[in-house]
């Protein structure tokens, strides 16, 4: 069965087609291309990601005037029926902003542009995005962003620790993130976001493969379905 | 009508920004600043009779995201 997936583009998106590559390396199959103001998604995918970049130029806030455009009615209506979602680093910040994740990310601790490889570690192997870790793994990453450093109150970040909803961790001190949250999973696992840039790191020629697992996990997940 | 929407951040959120600014104020030799947060200020220009209901959901929806920041809402002109 064909891995069906989508990756949307918002003006000022930047990794869109390195997540296009990285979803067609490891699934073998092509992902559909969707703009930001489309009304609708393709029928039946099974897979959809939101990439990095500055979509709107960060007006506003970072992620805040994509989380409002066309396409992403559809997308939180997909996400609400089940459809994984991938939103990496400002598909991170949309959705936080969309509602489909809690809390926000502000501006990094350090306040400087933060662009380098950095330790991860897995906080679940229990979701269907980082069923091909183990938990407690060091990985390693690339991150690029300047408003990665994750808030949430206190009674949020107590709620995602015990229901299993942190996903990685930064294993250093990174942007000043609360707990070093690093990416966070929704209520159904169906949903994640996270500032590192897994779609960097799928194959030794880019500097490592880390990230490869995190979308073979994905295509395992369906093809186990 | 013109309305002035002022974004804060909520009181305990850090504020890099402020911060930065704070050390800033110091080097350039002002002392006795306790502290600063920057904020963002929106000015509209509306409808008269755009109602407060009205507003506000400008506010929630997108103008201030209420995980991190408050707004307060002031009017400069009615009709």
């Amino acid at each position: 069965m064909a891995f069906r997936s989508a990756v949307v583009t918002f003006p000022g998106s930047n990794c869109d087609r390195d997540m296009a590559v990285a979803l067609e390396k490891v699934s073998g199959s092509a992902p559909l291309r969707v703009w930001h103001g489309d009304a609708e998604l393709p029928d039946a995918l099974d897979f959809i990601a939101l990439p990095g970049g500055f979509s709107y130029g960060d007006y506003l806030r970072s992620g805040a005037m994509a989380a409002r455009s066309p396409i992403m009615q559809a997308v939180v209506g997909a996400a609400n029926r089940g459809v994984p979602v991938l939103g990496v680093c400002n598909g991170f910040q949309v959705l936080t902003e969309s509602g489909l994740l809690p809390g926000a990310l502000m501006r990094n601790a350090g306040q400087a542009f933060v662009c380098r490889t950095v330790a991860l570690t897995v906080a679940t192997s229990q979701s269907l995005f980082t069923a091909g870790y183990e938990a407690g793994q060091t990985i390693r990453v690339p991150v690029a962003h300047h408003d990665g450093n994750y808030f949430a109150d206190e009674a949020t970040l107590d709620r995602l620790e015990a229901e299993g909803r942190v996903a990685f961790r930064y294993a250093e001190e990174v942007n000043g993130s609360q707990r070093r949250i690093a990416g966070v999973l929704n209520e159904a696992g169906n949903v994640l976001g996270m500032m590192p840039h897994p779609e960097r790191a799928i194959e030794p020629e880019l500097g490592g493969s880390d990230g490869r697992a995190l979308f073979e996990s994905a295509v395992q997940a369906l093809v186990s379905a | 009508m013109k309305v002035r929407i002022h974004v804060s951040l909520k009181p305990g959120v850090l504020d890099p920004q402020g911060r930065a600014v704070h050390h800033a104020l110091e080097g350039l030799g002002f002392s006795g600043i306790a502290d600063v947060r920057v904020g963002r200020l929106i000015e509209l220009d509306v409808a008269d009779g755009t109602s407060d209901a009205d507003l506000e959901a400008m506010c929630r929806q997108l103008l201030a995201n209420q995980v991190i920041e408050n707004f307060r809402i002031e009017k400069l002109e009615t009709a």
